[in-house]
């Protein structure tokens, strides 16, 4: 009885606040104040959203073949040695690759996706030769005992039964892909991060959060999208979230 | 038929070479299923996976049905190979139904044949096709996956099957269920089989013929029966265990050592003509009586014979047990124990009397082969030292 009337007691307190909240922010003229960056935030959450696009896509592209390479038997003796080189490189701040690709790359779109699409290739590669090094060895040995070529194994047994390590790996680097690109504005490729680091600079607040909220609703929404995607692609006898 | 001629493998390991199978020799004839028995480490499995070159051969040939193998491309040889690990490995991202048909489909079979082909699998498997086939193998037993496990080996029809240790984790009320039901299609399908186990129970039920292998070596190829009775060496003797002789009585049918005298009485006859039957067969003890259509109706107790007067229709006891004669003897040492009986009558399966078996029957036909082998063959104390 307590408990319960504890919980209804919070859930009042906390739609009392929103409440009010909101009769504040109507009366203070911040709502207004939103709304006159509505127009920037447009303009630039395309930007912000074509770069996660395309340093993302392009590090998709090449971080699963590159971990399907690593974790094939051939390549067992650099691989393990290889991992630890990509394990190492996700340890430097993004900022950092970001500052080394704009002096080698001049400022611009350019040098951000590409420090981008450099951040992001880890996580993907490292799912992606983790998952399939994952997979079941009796597996393995039946699909090789059946007379399956190495290719057919690849494509029918092991991406199959790794894609949802794959995925997650994915929307990990994805949704940090998001969160960085507004440091790309740093080195002039535009982004939210142009509200955010003004904002700041201005000691405006509300300028700052206009940058800072859609980011963070960017990253949920990348993260949700990539969830379901993993959901109706993964097959449903290995997909955890369909059994 | 699986012929192997001096099938060696040597693992470079950081120890030196490890010799894991050595020159080994070997026929299985078409249609049989050979056990290959051993402790672990015994090479039983390297041997096994050299055939469809899971494991490279050092040196060595494989010849199926007459072929050689080595010129034929790895793929194709596999494709014709079934083949069914202990582990099963069921692909979980896929159906019952595609996991089955998935080797026709390598070889290319349209899909209306690979379809069919799916379902008269599941029913010779004896599960239900609709109920089965759109499931993924998650949602199945332990059992019920590795009969799927042999479905799929079986589905492209190959002549030759290789089994490693099928229904090794499997829960031995199931197995023995999977063992029979496996024994009953071999019969229909007819498949050379090599079967690796470590379990000399499954050995002798299962096998045609049983290969003993300890360190890499082919210690002894011969029958279940002759493998218990003339263990080769004290190494064969200590694997296969003190009750070898208990063990032989699965093999052996009523019907190889019935003997069709019997003395029997009927209904009408008196008792006393019971008791000069009695003592004309040298009964010890009772003699059994058989209505008109020939069937075990009563048996006659020899005390009671002597000490009565009257019918033999009014004075009989019950046929404690009968044997069949296609039970084996496990069945009849059993029946015996259970009753306390020396001798059981025996029916064909009309259930007409047609002989009995003894427990000196039994005896001395398990110690034959026992006495022949000390005889002919070595001192036991020689056997121990080899």
């Amino acid at each position: 009885m307590p408990i319960r009337s504890i919980k209804g007691a919070l859930k009042a307190l906390v739609l009392f606040a929103i409440f009010f909240a909101g009769v504040w922010s109507q009366s203070s003229g911040v709502i207004d104040e939103f709304l006159w960056y509505l127009p920037d935030v447009q303009y630039l959450m395309v930007q912000h959203i074509w770069l996660t696009v395309m340093s993302g896509s392009l590090a998709i592209l090449v971080a699963i073949p590159l971990g399907i390479v690593l974790s094939r038997p051939k390549m067992a003796n650099v691989a393990e040695s290889l991992m630890q080189v990509l394990n190492v490189g996700t340890t430097i701040p993004t900022l950092a690759v970001l500052a080394l690709s704009m002096s080698f790359l001049g400022i611009g779109t350019v040098p951000a996706v590409f420090g981008l699409f450099v951040a992001t290739l880890l996580p993907i590669t490292r799912n992606t030769y983790a998952g399939l090094k994952g997979v079941n060895p009796a597996l393995m040995e039946a699909a090789a005992g059946i007379g399956m070529s190495p290719m057919q194994r690849l494509l029918k047994v092991e991406l199959p039964n790794a894609l949802y390590v794959i995925f997650a790996g994915m929307r990990t680097a994805l949704t940090i892909n998001v969160g960085t690109v507004p440091l790309a504005f740093l080195i002039g490729a535009g982004g939210l991060g142009e509200l955010i680091f003004t904002g700041i600079d201005l000691y405006d607040p509300v300028m700052m959060l206009s940058g800072a909220i859609p980011t963070a609703l960017l990253a949920i929404t990348i993260d949700a999208l990539i969830a379901i995607i993993a959901f109706l692609v993964v097959p449903r006898g290995v997909n955890p979230s369909r059994a | 038929m699986i012929r192997l001629e001096s099938l060696t493998k040597v693992f470079d390991t950081p120890k030196g070479a490890v010799v894991a199978a050595d020159h080994i020799d070997m026929e299985v004839p078409e249609g049989e299923i050979c056990i290959l028995l051993g402790p672990s480490g015994c090479g039983k499995t390297t041997t096994l996976k050299m055939i469809n070159r899971i494991v490279k051969p050092t040196s060595g040939k494989v010849f199926i049905n007459g072929e050689d193998t080595t010129g034929l491309d790895t793929q194709t040889l596999r494709r014709n190979i079934g083949y069914v690990i202990q582990q099963i490995g069921l692909f979980p991202n896929m159906t019952i139904e595609e996991n089955i048909t998935i080797v026709p489909k390598l070889l290319g079979w349209d899909k209306a044949k690979y379809k069919a082909r799916a379902r008269e699998m599941m029913a010779m498997i004896a599960l239900e096709p609709d109920a089965f086939l759109k499931r993924f193998p998650s949602e199945l037993s332990g059992g019920q996956q590795q009969r799927i496990g042999v479905a799929r080996a079986l589905a492209a029809d190959p002549p030759v099957m290789l089994m490693d240790e099928p229904f090794g984790a499997i829960d031995p009320i199931n197995r023995a269920v999977i063992q029979d039901e496996f024994l009953k299609m071999q019969q229909e399908l007819n498949k050379t089989i090599m079967f690796v186990s470590h379990d000399i129970d499954e050995a002798i039920k299962m096998g045609d013929r049983v290969a003993v292998f300890r360190e890499g070596k082919l210690v002894q190829y011969s029958t279940p029966d002759d493998l218990l009775a003339a263990p080769k060496n004290a190494f064969v003797e200590s694997f296969l265990g003190e009750d070898r002789a208990l063990k032989r009585l699965n093999l052996v049918k009523v019907r190889e050592i019935v003997t069709d005298e019997i003395g029997t009485v009927t209904p009408s006859d008196t008792l006393e003509t019971a008791l000069a039957k009695i003592d004309d067969y040298g009964y010890q003890n009772a003699i059994l009586m058989i209505n008109e259509r020939k069937q075990p109706a009563g048996i006659i107790s020899r005390s009671l014979a002597r000490t009565t007067k009257g019918y033999c229709r009014d004075h009989f006891q019950a046929v404690p047990a009968v044997v069949d004669l296609d039970d084996d003897l496990r069945k009849a040492a059993s029946l015996m124990f259970a009753h306390d009986q020396t001798w059981l009558p025996c029916v064909d399966k009309a259930g007409t009397v047609c002989g009995q078996i003894t427990q000196r029957a039994m005896t001395s036909h398990l110690g034959a082969r026992y006495r022949a082998r000390q005889g002919d063959d070595r001192k036991p104390s020689a056997a121990i030292k080899e």
